[in-house]
């Protein structure tokens, strides 16, 4: 990074000056100038991405403010901490850190590893056509709205002539126990996106050397020791990446199906902080503590990613060098 | 030799077998609820609530379909949710390609400023509020516009570009025409865009999908007008639900009124949910390599 810093000015300007040598020994205003073209394509992405990302950025302020729209962000009375202290004091705020907490952490060790194990399977598949029968039906959910899934759960797990009710033969009402809410998301979501997780995992294990399993085969090698020799090496790095990264997410719980699947009854386990942001903020109009309850939220992500980040480049050290 | 050769074959045939019935079972699980409201949508409902139709329709019926197409809410929401993918598609699109093209460019200068600034955005965001003021400020509250504007570019989607432009596309062709006399943006529009089919297919049938699928956006900004497939759905399917089900036990016209309901929330589901499913076995083919694309990054 520092590197690379140091390195582009002096190319453009007074270093290819002196040597005459790079670009064509074109100085940095003549190298702007020839891609004008390509600095108007970006005019207006950049101009839209300056609106709608970054002044939203500066307006976190109002975390700190009494924000008044009459009196615009900077003129609007500074409250210092007042919106997170009163969130912390809230009664439910300790309830909803830990759901959404615990749904994501759960969420994460269940999901993760389904999409592995299901591409391992997958990829030892030697009939063409099922293999993408297999893969069609797979990917089908994750194309489905969430609204739809919703509406099947809803439907689903009624009470009264519900699908699972059916086939256990009782009529427990799902949705208004608050210990199977967890469950009802954490499983609908691996219906829903296992099979999408496969993808990338399937595109590893597509470009392992088909040499290396010739002479697995000829060594006598069976299916699962292929599986566990060849295989299972090769997703590793991929895999190791993969759980950084969604463990960096940890508090980035979906507004829309939680939102879609509470209940008063299950609120104990389904109320999380973005249905609460989404309530306070745009139901109730109290911008300033929405906005700080947003906040708190993001702050928590980013320093989750951080220390996530630390560890992914500590573990590239070791294991994808 | 023979009876190793024999053996081998043997342990290869049945891990075959074990194989195609784990995926056989995970194939079941995963299309058997989609099955089911199919299933579902041409029955009876009360002998759906009873269990008679796990495999086949019971009590055949086309009223769920008629519902729907005489229904106001779920024809307009589809024409709506019609407009919104088209509109929403071509301009989602143009922005990831008139970004990733400049950005693919090695020897742009300030290219990497450039990086930075789309790239925090994908980790740092203003939130729900202070995007939602900005909006409102912009005066897009109401109109259609808040569905694309403030999405502005998709910077994941534009890596994969920008990363399939720089490693697909040859770069002697990009200079042979420069060296003809083009322009870099007739070099992009002639040779870039048609040489990039396989990855503008993946992305407008992401992009299709986001639209199309999306219904939190209308929710926060369209303030009940123009309401989108999904949204009008949500009426039809978690609102009423809590009575709707239970009403199987009554009798007469307001029966007859549940029974509709009921066939309406399986109908309306299947409307919504099969445009996007027709579509994406076409690119399938095309994600696999598109993934492969994004994950390395350039």
């Amino acid at each position: 990074m520092e590197k690379t810093k140091r390195a582009v000015p002096a190319r453009g300007s007074a270093a290819a000056r002196r040597t005459g040598v790079p670009f064509g020994g074109k100085n940095l205003w003549q190298r702007i100038l020839d891609n004008w073209q390509l600095y108007a394509l970006l005019l207006i992405p950049v101009v839209l991405t300056i609106i709608y990302k970054y002044i939203p950025m500066y307006g976190i302020q109002i975390a700190f403010r009494d924000f008044k729209a009459s009196r615009g962000y900077t003129g609007s009375e500074w409250v210092g901490l007042y919106w997170f202290k009163r969130f912390f004091s809230s009664p439910t705020c300790g309830r909803m850190i830990v759901n959404t907490v615990l749904i994501s952490l759960y969420s994460l060790l269940w999901s993760f590893p389904i999409p592995i194990i299901l591409s391992l399977i997958i990829n030892q598949l030697r009939f063409t056509r099922f293999k993408r029968t297999v893969q069609t039906v797979l990917y089908a959910p994750h194309f489905i709205s969430t609204m739809v899934i919703c509406g099947m759960l809803r439907i689903f797990l009624s009470p009264s002539g519900g699908l699972l009710n059916l086939i256990m033969g009782t009529s427990v009402d799902f949705l208004t126990e608050a210990s199977a809410f967890r469950t009802i998301y954490i499983a609908s979501g691996i219906w829903q996106d296992a099979g999408w997780g496969c993808i990338i995992y399937l595109a590893t294990l597509a470009n392992v050397d088909p040499g290396l399993y010739e002479a697995a085969k000829i060594d006598g090698a069976s299916v699962f020791q292929r599986i566990l020799h060849i295989d299972i090496p090769e997703l590793l790095p991929m895999a190791i990446l993969n759980l950084i990264m969604a463990a960096g997410g940890l508090m980035n719980v979906g507004f829309e199906k939680v939102w879609l699947l509470q209940t008063d009854l299950n609120k104990a386990t389904s109320d999380v902080i973005a249905v609460y942001v989404y309530q306070q903020g745009i139901e109730h109009a109290k911008y300033s503590y929405s906005t700080a309850v947003g906040l708190f939220n993001t702050v928590v992500n980013i320093v989750l990613l951080l220390i996530v980040n630390k560890i992914a480049s500590k573990a590239s050290d070791v294991e994808f060098v | 030799m023979k009876n190793y050769d024999r053996a081998r074959g043997m342990s290869d045939k049945t891990s075959d077998i074990v194989l195609v019935v784990i995926c056989s079972i995970v194939l079941l699980i995963v299309a058997y609820p989609l099955y089911y409201v199919v299933v579902a949508s041409f029955s009876d409902p009360y002998e759906v609530y009873a269990g008679k139709t796990f495999l086949l329709p019971s009590g055949f019926t086309l009223d769920g379909d008629k519902a729907v197409f005489l229904n106001e809410g779920i024809i307009s929401g589809f024409l709506n949710s019609v407009l919104y993918t088209v509109i929403g598609t071509v301009f989602s699109v143009g922005m990831l390609y008139i970004t990733a093209y400049p950005m693919a460019q090695k020897d742009l200068p300030g290219r990497k400023l450039l990086s930075i600034f789309f790239l925090i955005t994908m980790y740092f965001g203003g939130g729900l509020v202070p995007t939602y003021l900005v909006v409102k400020q912009t005066h897009l509250v109401g109109s259609m516009w808040s569905l694309f504007l403030p999405g502005g570019v998709a910077v994941g989607n534009m890596i994969i570009v920008r990363n399939y432009f720089q490693n697909s596309i040859p770069h002697e062709l990009i200079e042979a025409s420069e060296i003809d006399g083009c322009s870099k943006l007739r070099t992009f529009f002639n040779i870039v865009v048609p040489l990039s089919k396989p990855i503008l297919s993946v992305m407008v049938v992401f992009s299709m999908v986001a639209y199309w699928n999306d219904w939190f956006t209308a929710l926060i900004y369209l303030g009940g007008k123009g309401t989108p497939l999904p949204l009008v759905m949500r009426n039809i399917l978690i609102k009423s639900s809590a009575t709707a089900s239970q009403a199987a036990t009554i009798s007469g016209g307001y029966a007859e009124l549940n029974k509709l309901t009921e066939l309406l929330k399986f109908c309306s589901m299947i409307i919504a949910a099969l445009p996007m499913l027709m579509i994406y076995p076409f690119v399938q083919k095309y994600f696999e390599k598109g993934f492969m694309a994004g994950a390395v990054k350039g």
